[in-house]
């Protein structure tokens, strides 16, 4: 077996972000990491949306990102640290919009180990030096420097090692021009690991370390160390030095020590400032829990800097510092805002906040003001004995605050981020779709949603109006060359000709020298400010003082088709002739002298644009009836002349020159396309040789049912093409590169593009007797996403059989239900508490909820229809209750009637896992399944973690147990029993009598039913423990499923065994044959394996594209969507997997990771290879594409071709 | 590092573990080796992004949260050692 492995949907996670002036200009930019892909983001200042510059996959894990600027230098480099035991400097170059690896240093060993650096990176503000320090012992700093031309230059490591200290974080100070110095939080663990009493473990002290490099000496010294608060885990840097000019302080320098509930102001030979972190008085609030901070910025401006920091419920704290040159006066915090939980922050200094949250989208803020003068409580270190140091080992007074809405900041951009992916289906549910849609279950908490995605572009429609009859074509031109905007809307009828004016109103014009009494066939602005209708009976040429010069079709000859451009005019007669004018340059059309005799009925034509500073252009494409498309010159040494000939498999309809660039061709100049739609709805796009003029690299690709109709418009101020079919689709350039999307909108007759104030790149259609305007706000997203609001963590969905419905499981961890939480107020109300409304009322998905101790569980069952996009029925689950698996099951004791199936638990906790009591609730749908009714519920003594229905019965996995039962009146009756699982069943899957078994760590096992002896045997598992997410059949003897360290790997049973173990109907030979190492009989043999690199939730066994051959479709917790392609022929696996291998030696991952040893992470990757890999082919150098090209005895454009041809029949993407 | 190593005349091989941190023996005890191995995989879980996202996920807490949780166990992952012999 050999699989090809495709990202559709690459990570959207963020788990770090930084910012700088990565490409030297004065614009700031965001670099983020998604985990293994590295993408540039900018802010338009302007609209304050965010846009993707680059995005780029690495091919290994990054772990730490940090920027640093040069002593005197404009432009930021990042530095990546990462699980490939280097340390990267990256430059962003905008000339190539590509990162370049200036840097690459080794250190250790790969992966994210223990003691090898890349997990922290702490940069000199001055940047001169870098520590790049590991979880444990290990830190490295790196001191960076010019050469004389000017180049960054790194030195040899330096060693800060401490054994046996456990790092929480390091951060670089801030000491102005003298020696860099780097603080870090440290636990030396070698005395607890020594001591038995365990006091040792209890008085270990959390340090603060001070590493100075002395860069005269060249070495590092541990200069000051000190304990600090026990429970720390945060360091932020405070502004320090002292500029050269004066001899004001920036700031006092030291760190801000966070610690939980504490934040402490520390520095060397200084007084410690210690506030409290304030908290929300919720009436719920668990006391016992302490808060920390979890992400925080520093910002500095002219002569001031503030903090803020975020808690683990979201709120912002400004904390800011008063200070006399280096004596700190007080430490201050405030509550600022309440934004999503992040990940990192990042702040502007064009005013705005990015939010990089670590679940759900991720969003841009504009300050509003910087909470200075508000009525917030703010807390000082002045208002507590010794500024809160009086007893450092005791805890200051809870401070407290009341959440509001924003009121400093403002939502300015959201990204749509599908992280985190905890179950997803993948059918086609909507009507008028070909294409299936992939349903998600995102987010966590009460951010969560329930997201259909569509392949395609979105389409914001402005304008939707009806018209008095069905117009056939739609134009929209400018009245001058210059003019900024369209003007007119021209339509073509059957029998006549409307001409509106845009403005204000949209109305008729009367005067526009237009023939209204014919239809029209092309519309252009000719010349500098001339107008040009071509008409069946002949060509107006419609001066700015609106004469008109008319050349009349030859008696009895009606024009058929036309084809325009700013300075020719190509039209073809119905006597098979093609007439052709050119602008001369007094602003005359005038008639080339010869026609030229085509021999067979024009059907379409088309010129490309007149390049700049040009005459005119020099070919015209004709499609004939006879099935061949023409390119002819209408170069002056050789007008009209044949140059070349193609033949296509079906009459063409439309053609369409356009010149685009796509950087896998051309890198530098766009390259002449010629677009030939088919009758049949296929699109042909081949290459025009400028040299020669013969059409090549030509790619098939089918649209639709209907004939294709090709119309060239503008996107982002470049050319695309807009083809219509039944489906209508873009073809534009994205990141240099081409793409090629349908849209999602109704079926088009005709487009154009549109260009007014309001609406300046927007497109202009008509679909039946409705004109309609719109515009494609998000190009370069392939997949349109539409969320409901969920209001717990979902855990699982399914969809019912008949009536599509979508049934989700919903729950929160540490989270009261609303009973619970009812009743505890109740109680505090009761005691004579007072309860603060307000605070009870916050919406959850903007403050969440309040944390409650483990062991208690928010959680419902909630029925979605997703073609309506709604939620018809939410059933809340009380007594602490949570859902954890479901199941809808056709039980053949009840006439096969479906019920569904809720595995619950009460009172669980997830380490060790342990529950009061299991509970199966059988639910009776009603009203097609609209609604459920709780039908009866059996109690079970584990936690069922996966149910399915079996041959008109229910399987469960009950804990270790698997367990079959049928139902009854009053519950559901265990049938039989196999206990022999090592830890949880978390998956099942059947064929026939056949169970796979998936374990919460042992891998897959395989089990049958044998229903005369009512036996449940484990007859085959896998040689490698593996610690199972998601599981699918592939076929009746193969498996594949992934794993929670990031793999995907398919298992096959041999054939012989299967039919061995089907052929014994008692199943008395697998009872009786002898286990191997302590586990079945039989063992699956490998056949694929793959590490993804994101942990895969859920995968499937289906088609994406109508009538393509089944795929693998797997989506993953960080919100990848990939798929596993089978490859079927020989050839083909020879020509990808030479392909790979080129391209591994000559593209080097960008943090400096091995790709063989990325993708084999834990088990060498077997048989599967890495699409997204031979897909940066597009992006290498000419001289390397054709190198490895010519390895393969192919040319480039034949290796791009397959590359593509590859994606598009296994995705459709 | 074990005293029996400190009576070896192999100085190369403390060497590498004194290096290696959690470098096996061949007279590790059960305790230690435990250590080094929920060590490991607690450093492994805040060394992986989509390991921190799923137990934060799991957990219901803030990745942040679990990121501090882990790093904190690190120091004493098993528990107290087992009171050492006195012959």
């Amino acid at each position: 077996m050999h699989l090809y492995n495709l990202t559709l949907q690459s990570a959207s996670a963020t788990p770090q972000a930084i910012v700088g002036n990565f490409s030297g200009a004065r614009q700031q930019e965001i670099i983020v990491s998604h985990g293994t892909r590295l993408e540039l983001l900018r802010p338009d200042l302007q609209t304050g949306k965010l846009s993707t510059v680059i995005a780029t996959d690495v091919f290994g894990s990054i772990r730490s990102l940090a920027t640093f600027r040069l002593t005197g230098g404009t432009k930021d480099y990042a530095i990546v640290g990462s699980d490939s035991g280097r340390i990267v400097i990256l430059d962003y170059d905008p000339r190539t919009s590509s990162f370049v690896k200036v840097h690459q240093e080794t250190f250790g060993k790969s992966g994210a180990r223990r003691i090898v650096p890349g997990q922290y990176l702490a940069t000199d503000p001055k940047g001169r030096a870098v520590m790049i320090g590991a979880l444990e012992k290990a830190k490295l700093v790196y001191i960076l420097n010019r050469d004389a031309a000017a180049n960054l230059t790194i030195s040899s490591p330096l060693e800060a090692h401490k054994n046996a200290a456990i790092i929480h974080h390091i951060v670089g100070l801030d000491v102005g021009f003298e020696n860099p110095i780097f603080a870090a939080l440290e636990v030396d663990y070698t005395e607890s690991d020594q001591d038995p009493t365990g006091e040792a473990f209890n008085n270990a002290s959390k340090v603060l370390t001070y590493y100075e490099l002395d860069l005269g000496l060249n070495h590092v010294v541990r200069k000051w160390s000190e304990p600090t608060d026990p429970r720390a885990n945060l360091l932020v840097q405070v502004p320090g030095g002292q500029l050269a000019s004066s001899d004001r302080f920036d700031g006092p320098s030291g760190v801000l020590v966070c610690a939980e509930d504490h934040i402490i102001y520390r520095h060397m030979n200084a007084t410690q400032h210690r506030i409290p972190i304030p908290r929300r008085r919720h009436p719920l609030e668990d006391t016992d829990r302490g808060l920390i901070i979890t992400s925080a910025v520093m910002h500095k401006m002219k002569g001031a800097f503030f903090f803020l920091l975020q808690s683990e419920e979201g709120d912002l704290y400004k904390v800011t510092i008063e200070h006399e040159n280096e004596d700190v006066k007080a430490v201050k915090i405030k509550y600022f805002d309440t934004v999503p939980i992040a990940s990192s922050l990042c702040i502007l200094k064009s005013g705005f906040l990015y939010v990089a949250s670590e679940f759900g989208n991720q969003q841009l803020y504009q300050f509003q003001k910087l909470g200075d003068d508000d009525n917030e409580p703010e807390y000082s270190s002045t208002d507590y004995p010794s500024y809160g140091m009086a007893d450092s080992t005791q805890p200051l007074p809870r401070a407290y605050f009341h959440p509001r809405p924003l009121e400093n900041l403002a939502l300015a951009d959201e990204t749509e981020s599908l992280n985190p992916i905890i179950d997803a289906k993948v059918l086609n549910l909507l009507p008028n779709s070909d294409t299936p849609q992939i349903f998600t279950a995102n987010g966590r908490g009460a951010r969560s949603t329930f997201r259909t995605l569509r392949h395609g572009l979105d389409v914001e429609e402005t304008v939707s109006s009806d018209l008095p009859g069905i117009p056939n074509a739609v134009w929209t031109t400018k009245i001058k060359e210059d003019d900024m905007y369209d003007s007119y809307i021209i339509l073509s009828f059957v029998n006549g000709t409307l001409v509106l004016s845009i403005g204000e109103n949209i109305e008729e014009v009367q005067d526009s020298g237009f023939l209204s009494s014919a239809p029209t066939l092309a519309v252009q602005q000719i010349g500098a400010d001339a107008l040009l209708q071509v008409h069946p009976q002949g060509i107006r040429h419609i001066l700015a003082d609106r004469t008109v010069n008319e050349w009349r079709a030859p008696a009895g000859k009606t024009i058929v088709a036309a084809t325009t451009n700013k300075r020719q005019v190509v039209v073809a007669l119905s006597s098979a002739e093609i007439a052709y004018f050119e602008l001369d340059l007094q602003g005359q059309l005038n008639e080339f002298q010869d026609r030229k005799a085509m021999g067979s009925r024009v059907l379409a034509l088309s010129v490309g644009e007149v390049p700049e500073g040009r005459q005119r252009t020099a070919y015209l494409a004709v499609g004939c009836e006879d099935q061949t498309v023409r390119i002819i010159s209408l170069d002056p040494d050789n007008t009209l002349e044949a140059i070349s000939l193609q033949y296509v498999p079906s009459p063409a309809t439309s053609i369409c020159i356009a010149e685009m660039l796509d950087a896998s061709i051309d890198r530098t100049s766009p390259t002449m396309f010629v677009n030939i739609g088919l009758q049949t709805g296929v699109l042909m796009r081949t290459v025009l040789d400028p040299v020669q003029g013969r059409l090549v690299d030509s790619r098939q690709r089918f649209l639709g049912t209907r004939p294709v109709r090709l119309i060239k418009v503008q996107t982002q101020g470049q050319p695309a093409i807009l083809a219509l079919s039944s489906r209508t689709w873009l073809n534009y350039t994205h990141q240099n590169l081409m793409h090629f999307t349908p849209l999602i909108f109704e079926t088009l007759d005709y487009a154009w593009s549109f260009s007014a104030e309001l609406c300046p790149e927007g497109l202009i259609g008509i679909t039946g007797s409705v004109l309609r305007i719109f515009q494609i706000p998000k190009l370069g997203t392939k997949l349109k996403q539409d969320s409901i609001p969920l209001s717990y963590t979902p855990r699982k969905m399914l969809v019912h059989p008949v009536n599509s419905h979508f049934y989700v499981i919903e729950a929160d961890y540490r989270v009261l239900g609303d009973d619970a939480a009812a009743q505890k107020v109740q109680e505090l109300r009761s005691a004579g508490k007072r309860i603060d409304e307000e605070m009870l009322n916050l919406p959850p998905d903007q403050f969440g909820r309040a944390k409650a101790p483990a062991g208690t569980w928010a959680s419902c069952i909630r029925v979605i229809d997703a073609i309506e996009g709604k939620t018809v029925a939410v059933v809340p689950l009380d007594n602490n209750e949570a859902a954890f698996s479901l199941a809808v099951v056709p039980f053949e004791a009840r006439q096969n009637e479906l019920l569904l199936v809720v595995g619950t638990a009460q009172e669980t906790f997830l380490a060790p896992r342990s529950c009061k009591s299991g509970f199966l609730r059988t639910y009776k749908f009603l009203e097609d399944g609209v609604s459920i009714e709780l039908l009866h519920k059996t109690e079970t003594d584990d936690v069922p973690l996966s149910l399915m229905a079996f041959q008109g019965r229910l399987v469960a996995g009950i804990g270790k147990a698997l367990r079959i039962y049928d139902i009854g009146k009053k519950k559901l009756l265990r049938k039989v029993e196999n206990k022999t699982f090592a830890a949880a069943i978390v998956t099942l899957n059947t064929q026939g009598s056949r169970i796979l078994v998936g374990d919460m760590q042992d891998s897959i096992s395989f089990a049958v039913y044998k229903a005369p002896e009512n036996r449940l045997l484990v007859f085959a598992d896998d040689t490698q423990p593996r610690w199972i997410t998601c599981s699918t059949m592939v076929d009746y003897t193969t498996v594949a499923a992934a794993d929670r360290f990031g793999n995907v790997f398919v298992n096959r049973l041999d054939i012989k065994v299967s039919d061995q173990v089907d052929d014994d109907p008692t199943g008395a030979g697998i009872l009786h044959e002898k286990g191997i190492l302590m586990g079945a009989p039989h063992k699956t043999s490998l056949l694929a394996h793959f590490h993804v690199g994101d942990l895969v939730t859920s995968i499937h066994k289906t088609s994406m594209v109508a009538g393509g051959r089944d795929v693998l479709v797997y989506t993953g917790l960080h919100g990848t969507i990939g798929i596993l392609v089978p490859l079927v022929s020989k050839e083909d696996v020879d020509f990808i997997s030479t392909l790979e291998q080129h391209i591994r030696t000559e593209q080097t991952s960008l943090v400096g990771r091995d790709h063989l040893s990325w993708r084999g992470y834990y088990v060498p990757v077997k048989g599967v290879v890495d699409g997204d890999l031979c897909e940066s082919f597009a992006r290498l150098p000419v001289a390397k594409q054709q190198g490895i090209a010519g390895e393969l005895d192919r040319t480039v454009g034949e290796v791009l071709k397959k590359l593509e041809q590859l994606r598009v029949t296994a995705s459709g993407y | 590092m074990s005293s029996e190593l400190r009576y070896t005349a192999n100085t190369q091989l403390e060497h590498l573990h004194a290096r290696y941190t959690g470098t096996g023996h061949a007279d590790m005890s059960k305790y230690d080796w435990l250590t080094h191995q929920h060590r490991d995989t607690l450093s492994s879980i805040v060394g992986h992004p989509t390991l921190t996202s799923y137990l934060a996920i799991a957990d219901g807490e803030a990745t942040g949260r679990i990121k501090f949780e882990m790093t904190e166990r690190m120091l004493q992952p098993c528990g107290p050692p087992p009171a050492k012999d006195e012959d």
